[in-house]
C-alpha cells in the first residue's frame, strides 16, 4: 500500500487517543509501592559487592589533628579505608560553589560531616571497622547564627573564598546577599496610617523522604564506573563526580534507580562519590545505604530563617511599602544557598502590588547542618512571614484579612519588586475568593451519629487527651507566590529522545529522557504527551540515564514544563517527519496532505475535520524515526546585585489555602480539620497527579506549621535525627484537603501549563498558623508551633 | 552475636541463667530500635517468641494474669472490659504494626519512663511475676522501676507475667504527644477508681526518671472524697478539689527539658490530664457505666 484511503472505502473518522493529556492516569508504580514490591535503590544487589560505610564527625566544628586507619584496615573482611589523603583527584564538589570536601581534610564544619569511608564484605564489618578509625579532634567554637557568624572575632569558615559571590558579600561568612529595591520606602513610611513591624522565625525542616540515600557503584572494564542511584539530577551528579574520580564525564555513567521521594534532598551528592571512590579503589561493586539516623546527616535541609518585616498601609487598606530582612542559615557548605537567597529576596513580599519595597536577603555560613533545596526553596520562609504580616495589618485596619489581601493582590500585568512584568494569569484574588466561599466543616465534628466522641477527630487524637474540653476552632487564610523553573539567567533546558517505530504492526513511541522520577508523576505525563502528539496508544518510557542529554533537575516545579516540554517538542518534530514522509509518498493521492492542520490521532493521520488520510504504521514502516532535541524556556537574567532588578523568573505559580483548625487551648495541641486549597495550574495534564501534588504539598506545609523541626543545639549538634523525634504528619494529622484547580493558560508554556509541586507548600503553613492564632489570640511568630508556645510553658 | 531460641519457658530460664547478659527479645519494638541505632550491641539475644506460655492471659477473681508476650492488639481486643485503662494506653502505642508486636512484658523490660503501659499498670494496681531457675517472686509494679531504663530484675530473671487488678470502676488514660497518632509520650497520665476500697490511684509517665504514682494527690483526693461523702452521694467533685488534685499530680512530677518537651509543659500537661481524666472517670462512676469513647 502506501497510498491514501482505498477508493471506495468508507472514510474513517478518527477517535481521540486514550490516555492523552488532560486525562487522569494512574501511576505505573503506584500499586507496587503500596504493596511493598517496588524496587528502591536500597534494594540493589550485585554479586561480589562490598558495603560502604561512612565515618562522620561527632563535632560541629573541630580541627582534625590526625586520622589513623591502621586498625580499621586490619579488620578481616575490610577491603579499603579512605580518607582525604587517599582522594585521587578533585577534593571538593558543590552545586554552585565547590566548597564541600569529599572527605574532611583538616577541619570539620558540621555535626555528621564525612571523615573517612570503609568498604567491607559485610555492612556490619564496615561499621565496626569504621569505629576503629582513630580521629583526633580539637574542638573549635561553633558559628551558630548571624551574631556569631559576623562577630569581630568570628572564625572564617571558608578562608580564601574565590567564588563569584565572595566579592560582593559584606562578610566572608555570608554566602550571598541579594537586595531588592524599588520606589522610596522612606517617603512612603511618612504616608502610612498603619505600620506593623515584627520578627519571625522558621525552624529547620527536613524533606523526610522515606527512601534513605542509597546506590550501587560498579567499576567498569574501561576504567570507568556505572552508578545506579536515587537522585534528582543525573547529569549534575555526573558532572560533580567525574572530577572527583579523575575520570572523563563519559566514563561516569549514571542510571536512575528506584527513588523513595526527594523534595530537594537529593539535589546535592550524598553517598555517590564515596561509593564510586571505593568501587574504583577495590575493583568491586560497592553499595552504600544510609539508615534513617545517618540520612538526617546525609542530606541538606530547609534553611531555617529569621525574618524582620515592616508593612505600611493606608487607612483604606492599600499597602504602601514593605521593608524586610531575611537571614537564612545555610550551614557549613553553600549547596544551593545563593539561589535560595535569590528566591527569598525576589518573592519576599508575596503576590501583592507594592510600589515601595526594600528587601535584603542573606544566607550565612555556619556550623549548623548544611541547608539547601527543599520544596518551596526560599519562598516558604518568606511566605510564612509576609502572610502573618498581612493578617496583622488587616487586624490593625479592622479589615477582613481576605478582603485586605484581595485589595492588594497582583493580577496579570502587575510589576514585581524586581521590575519584572507578570505577563500571564495571576488570579490571586480569585483563588482567595474560592477557598473562602467553601462551606465550613460542621461544628463539634468529633461527635458521631450516636452522640459519642470520636477522639480521632479531636486534638491529641488517639492519645485521648480531650473529649471536647478546651477545644476552640480557628480559621486562617494565606496565599503565596512561587517561581517555576530555574531563574536568574541559568541556562535551563531539558532533552528528550523519541523513537517512533512499528512493533507487531502497531506504531509505538519510545520516550527516553534523563528525568528523575521521584514521585512527581513525569512517567505518566510523558506517556500522555507522546500519545497526544503522536496519536499512538503504546508508549514505552525508557529508564532514565546519562546516555541521553540532561533533563535538568526534578525540582523547582519544572519537570512537566521542561522535560514534558522537551517530549512535546521532540514529538512534534517526529510528527513533522511523519507528515513529510506522508506527503512525499501520498501527497498526490489526497489534496488534504497539502493542508497545514494535519494531526496524528488513533494511529492515523487525520485532517482537522477528522478525515483519515494516512496510517501511521504504514508511513513509519521499517524505518523508525528517532530524534533527540533540547527544549529551553525563555531566557531569564540575573538580578542586579544592588537593586535586585531583572527579568529573573520564567513563570510564577499561585496557591491559596483556607485552614480550619481546632486547638486544645489548655494542652496546646492542634488538629487541622480541613485545609482547602485553590491553585491555578494553567493546564492539568494529569488531573489526578495534580491534585495529589497539591495535597502532598499542603501536608508538608502543615508539618512545618505544627511539628516538623530538626532541633540543633548544644554546640550545633543535631538532637533528633530519627522519625521517633522528627515528627511528620500521620494520616490522623492530615485533614480533608478539598482542591479547586483552575486552568488559566500561560501562553509562554507548553500546553499553557504552570508548575504545580511547590506552591501549595508555601501558603499551607501560614494558613494553619493563622487559624491557630485565630483560635488562641496568640501572636505565634515562630514555626513549628509547639505546645509550649500555646500554653506559655 | 548469639541468638538463642528456647522452645519453652523452662528452657528460656535455663538459657538466661547460663547467659545472664542475654537480652530478651519478644516483639523487638524496643530492642531492634536500639540495635539499629547502634545504642547497644548485646552479645546474646534471647528470643522468647517460641515460648507459647508467655502469650496467654487468664482472668482470675481479682486479677488478670497477663503473659509477658501478649501483644497490645490482643489487650485492646480481648481485655478491654477487665483492663480498660491498659487497653486505652495500648491504643496509643505506636502504629498498628507496633501494637501487633509490642508487649507489656517488653515495656517493663525496657523500663523507659515513656513506656505507655506503665501509668495504666500503676493506676490499676499490678504485680510483676518474675522467674529464674532459682524460683518465682512477685514485685509490686511501683517497686519494679528503679531508674531511667532500669528495673528490679536480677540478671538471671525473666518476666513471666503481670498480675493486674481487674477494673472495678472507671479507668482512663491520656497521653500528650505533638502529633495525633504514633507518638512517644511527652507525658502521660492514668487514673483508676477503686470503689471497693473507695480509693483513686494514679500513674504518671515521662515526667520523672521512672513512672510514678502521685501519692500525695491520691491521699488528698481519697480524704476529700471520703470527707465529702462523694462515693455515696455520687455528687460532682467540687472544682477546687479537682484543681488541687491536679496541682498535686503536677507536683509529683520531676521532669526534664528535652527535645520532646519542656519540664514546665510536662508539669502543666499532667495537671490538665489529671483534672480531665478524673472528671471523665467520676462522671462514669456517677452514671454507673463506662463512657463511650470510640478509639479505632
Amino acid at each position: 500500500m502506501g497510498a491514501g484511503p482505498t477508493p471506495g472505502k468508507i472514510t474513517q473518522t478518527s477517535t481521540a487517543t486514550r490516555g492523552a493529556i488532560g486525562e487522569s492516569t494512574l501511576r505505573p508504580d503506584g500499586t507496587l509501592k503500596v504493596t511493598g514490591e517496588f524496587a528502591y535503590s536500597s534494594d540493589l544487589w550485585h554479586e561480589d559487592m562490598l558495603w560502604g560505610f561512612t565515618l562522620r564527625s561527632p563535632h560541629a566544628h573541630a580541627e582534625i589533628r590526625s586520622v589513623d586507619t591502621a586498625e580499621a584496615l586490619a579488620v578481616p573482611g575490610v577491603h579499603a579505608v579512605m580518607t582525604h589523603d587517599d582522594l585521587p583527584a578533585a577534593t571538593h564538589y558543590g552545586l554552585e560553589i565547590k566548597d564541600q570536601p569529599v572527605l574532611a581534610k583538616d577541619r570539620v564544619r558540621y555535626h555528621g560531616e564525612a571523615v573517612a569511608i570503609v568498604a567491607a564484605d559485610h555492612p556490619e564489618t564496615a561499621r565496626r571497622a569504621a569505629a576503629k578509625i582513630k580521629v583526633e579532634y580539637a574542638e573549635l567554637p561553633p558559628v551558630v547564627d548571624e551574631a556569631t557568624a559576623t562577630a569581630a572575632d568570628a572564625p572564617v569558615l571558608h578562608p580564601g573564598r574565590a567564588d563569584h559571590h565572595a566579592g560582593h558579600v559584606p562578610h566572608p561568612n555570608i554566602v550571598h546577599r541579594q537586595p531588592v529595591r524599588r520606589g522610596d520606602v522612606i517617603a512612603a513610611r511618612t504616608r502610612a496610617d498603619v505600620v506593623v513591624r515584627r520578627d519571625y522565625e522558621v525552624g529547620m525542616q527536613d524533606q523526610a523522604f522515606l527512601g534513605p540515600e542509597s546506590g550501587l557503584a560498579v567499576p567498569a572494564e574501561d576504567g570507568g564506573v556505572d552508578l545506579y542511584i536515587a537522585t534528582q539530577w543525573l547529569h549534575v551528579d555526573r558532572d560533580q563526580l567525574a572530577p572527583v574520580l579523575g575520570l572523563p564525564a563519559d566514563k561516569v555513567r549514571l542510571t536512575l534507580s528506584g527513588v523513595g521521594g526527594a523534595f530537594g534532598a537529593r539535589e546535592d551528592l550524598s553517598m555517590q562519590a564515596h561509593a564510586c571512590l571505593l568501587a574504583l579503589r577495590t575493583g568491586r561493586p560497592v553499595k552504600i545505604v544510609y539508615n534513617r539516623y545517618e540520612s538526617f546527616f546525609g542530606h541538606v535541609h530547609r534553611h531555617p530563617a529569621k525574618l524582620t518585616y515592616e508593612h505600611g498601609a493606608t487607612r483604606d487598606g492599600q499597602l504602601l511599602y514593605v521593608q524586610c530582612r531575611i537571614v537564612l542559615d545555610g550551614g557549613a557548605y553553600a549547596s544551593s544557598s545563593p539561589a535560595v537567597v535569590g528566591n527569598a529576596a525576589s518573592l519576599a513580599i508575596g503576590p501583592y502590588v507594592v510600589d515601595h519595597v526594600d528587601v535584603e536577603a542573606i544566607a550565612l555560613y555556619s556550623n549548623n547542618p548544611p541547608c539547601g533545596a527543599m520544596r518551596g526553596f526560599g519562598a516558604v520562609q518568606a511566605c510564612f512571614a509576609y502572610e502573618a504580616q498581612m493578617d496583622a495589618v488587616a487586624a490593625e485596619l479592622g479589615m477582613d484579612p481576605v478582603e485586605f489581601r484581595q485589595r492588594n493582590a497582583m493580577s496579570q500585568g502587575a510589576v514585581m519588586p524586581t521590575g519584572q512584568l507578570v505577563d500571564s494569569p495571576a488570579p490571586v484574588a480569585e483563588l482567595l475568593r474560592r477557598v473562602k466561599a467553601l462551606p465550613m466543616p460542621p461544628e463539634r465534628q468529633w461527635l458521631t451519629a450516636d452522640d459519642s466522641t470520636d477522639v480521632r477527630a479531636l486534638p491529641g487524637g488517639l492519645s485521648n487527651t480531650t473529649h471536647g474540653e478546651g477545644v476552640v476552632r480557628g480559621v486562617g487564610y494565606a496565599v503565596g507566590i512561587k517561581n517555576v523553573g530555574f531563574s536568574e539567567g541559568f541556562d535551563d533546558y531539558s532533552t528528550a529522545r523519541i523513537r517512533l517505530e512499528v512493533i507487531n504492526g502497531e506504531p509505538v513511541a519510545l520516550v527516553h529522557t534523563a528525568m528523575a522520577e521521584v514521585g512527581q508523576g513525569g512517567v505518566t505525563v510523558h506517556a500522555q504527551i507522546a500519545r497526544t502528539e503522536l496519536g499512538v496508544s503504546q508508549v514505552t518510557i525508557l529508564p532514565a540515564d546519562t546516555q541521553v542529554g540532561s533533563a535538568g533537575s526534578t525540582s523547582a516545579s519544572r519537570q512537566t514544563y521542561m522535560t514534558g516540554g522537551a517530549v512535546r517538542h521532540t514529538c512534534q518534530a517526529v510528527r513533522e517527519e511523519v507528515l513529510r514522509r506522508g506527503r512525499e509518498r501520498s501527497g498526490s493521492y489526497h489534496p488534504a496532505w497539502a493542508t497545514a492542520e494535519l494531526l496524528l490521532e488513533g494511529g492515523k493521520v487525520v485532517t482537522d475535520g477528522g478525515e483519515v488520510i494516512g496510517d501511521l504504521a504504514e508511513i513509519v514502516g521499517e524505518e523508525p524515526i528517532e530524534l533527540e532535541l533540547e527544549f529551553r524556556h525563555r531566557p531569564t537574567e540575573p538580578f542586579d546585585l544592588e537593586t535586585g532588578q531583572g527579568f529573573g523568573h520564567v513563570q510564577y505559580s499561585f496557591c491559596a489555602h483556607r485552614a480550619v483548625v481546632e486547638v486544645d487551648t489548655e494542652l496546646g495541641l492542634v488538629k487541622v480539620i480541613e485545609l482547602a486549597a485553590a491553585q491555578d495550574v494553567g493546564k492539568a495534564l494529569n488531573p489526578l497527579s495534580v491534585v495529589g501534588q497539591i495535597q502532598g504539598g499542603s501536608t508538608q506545609g502543615l508539618g512545618l506549621a505544627v511539628m516538623e523541626e530538626i532541633v540543633v543545639s548544644d554546640g550545633a549538634r543535631v538532637r533528633n535525627p530519627s522519625f521517633t523525634d522528627y515528627l511528620i504528619p500521620t494520616i490522623l494529622d492530615t485533614p480533608t484537603i478539598p482542591v479547586d484547580v483552575l486552568e488559566l493558560a500561560d501562553d509562554h508554556a507548553p500546553y499553557g501549563l504552570r508548575g504545580v509541586g511547590e506552591a501549595p507548600t508555601l501558603s499551607s503553613t501560614p494558613a494553619v498558623v493563622a487559624a491557630v492564632r485565630a483560635a488562641t489570640g496568640l501572636p505565634l511568630k515562630r514555626v513549628p508551633i509547639r505546645p509550649e508556645h500555646l500554653t506559655g510553658t | 552475636m548469639d541468638f538463642l531460641r528456647p522452645a519453652g519457658w523452662r528452657e528460656a530460664l535455663a538459657a538466661k541463667a547460663e547467659h545472664p547478659t542475654a537480652v530478651p527479645i519478644a516483639g523487638g519494638t524496643d530492642v531492634m530500635v536500639e540495635i539499629n541505632f547502634d545504642h547497644r550491641r548485646p552479645d546474646v539475644l534471647l528470643d522468647l517468641n517460641r515460648v507459647a506460655e508467655l502469650t496467654e492471659w487468664e482472668v482470675g477473681e481479682r486479677t488478670v494474669r497477663l503473659g509477658a508476650g501478649v501483644p497490645y492488639t490482643r489487650i485492646i481486643e480481648e481485655l478491654r472490659t477487665e483492663l480498660p485503662g491498659l487497653a486505652l494506653a495500648s491504643h496509643t502505642v505506636g502504629s498498628p504494626q507496633i501494637r501487633n508486636r509490642g508487649t507489656v512484658g517488653g515495656n517493663l523490660g525496657a523500663a523507659s519512663p515513656a513506656g505507655d503501659s506503665h501509668p495504666a499498670l500503676l493506676a490499676a494496681g499490678a504485680e510483676v511475676e518474675v522467674e529464674s531457675v532459682r524460683g518465682t517472686r512477685m514485685i509490686p509494679v511501683e517497686e519494679f522501676y528503679t531508674g531511667v531504663k532500669r528495673n528490679a530484675l536480677e540478671p538471671d530473671e525473666l518476666i513471666r507475667a503481670v498480675h493486674i487488678q481487674k477494673a472495678e470502676g472507671p479507668q482512663q488514660f491520656s497521653k500528650v504527644g505533638t502529633r495525633n497518632a504514633m507518638v512517644i509520650a511527652v507525658c502521660a497520665f492514668a487514673v483508676a477508681l477503686h470503689p471497693r476500697t473507695r480509693t483513686v490511684r494514679t500513674g504518671i509517665g515521662s515526667a520523672a526518671p521512672t513512672p510514678i504514682r502521685a501519692r500525695a494527690a491520691e491521699d488528698f483526693l481519697n480524704a476529700a472524697l471520703a470527707d465529702g461523702g462523694f462515693w455515696d452521694s455520687g455528687a460532682i467533685i467540687t472544682p477546687s478539689v479537682a484543681r488541687q488534685f491536679a496541682e498535686l499530680c503536677a507536683g509529683a512530677c520531676n521532669p526534664i527539658d528535652d527535645v520532646r518537651g519542656s519540664a514546665a509543659y510536662r508539669r502543666h500537661a499532667v495537671s490538665v490530664m489529671a483534672r480531665r481524666t478524673l472528671g471523665w472517670t467520676w462522671q462514669a462512676y456517677r452514671e454507673g457505666n463506662g463512657r463511650t469513647v470510640q478509639c479505632a
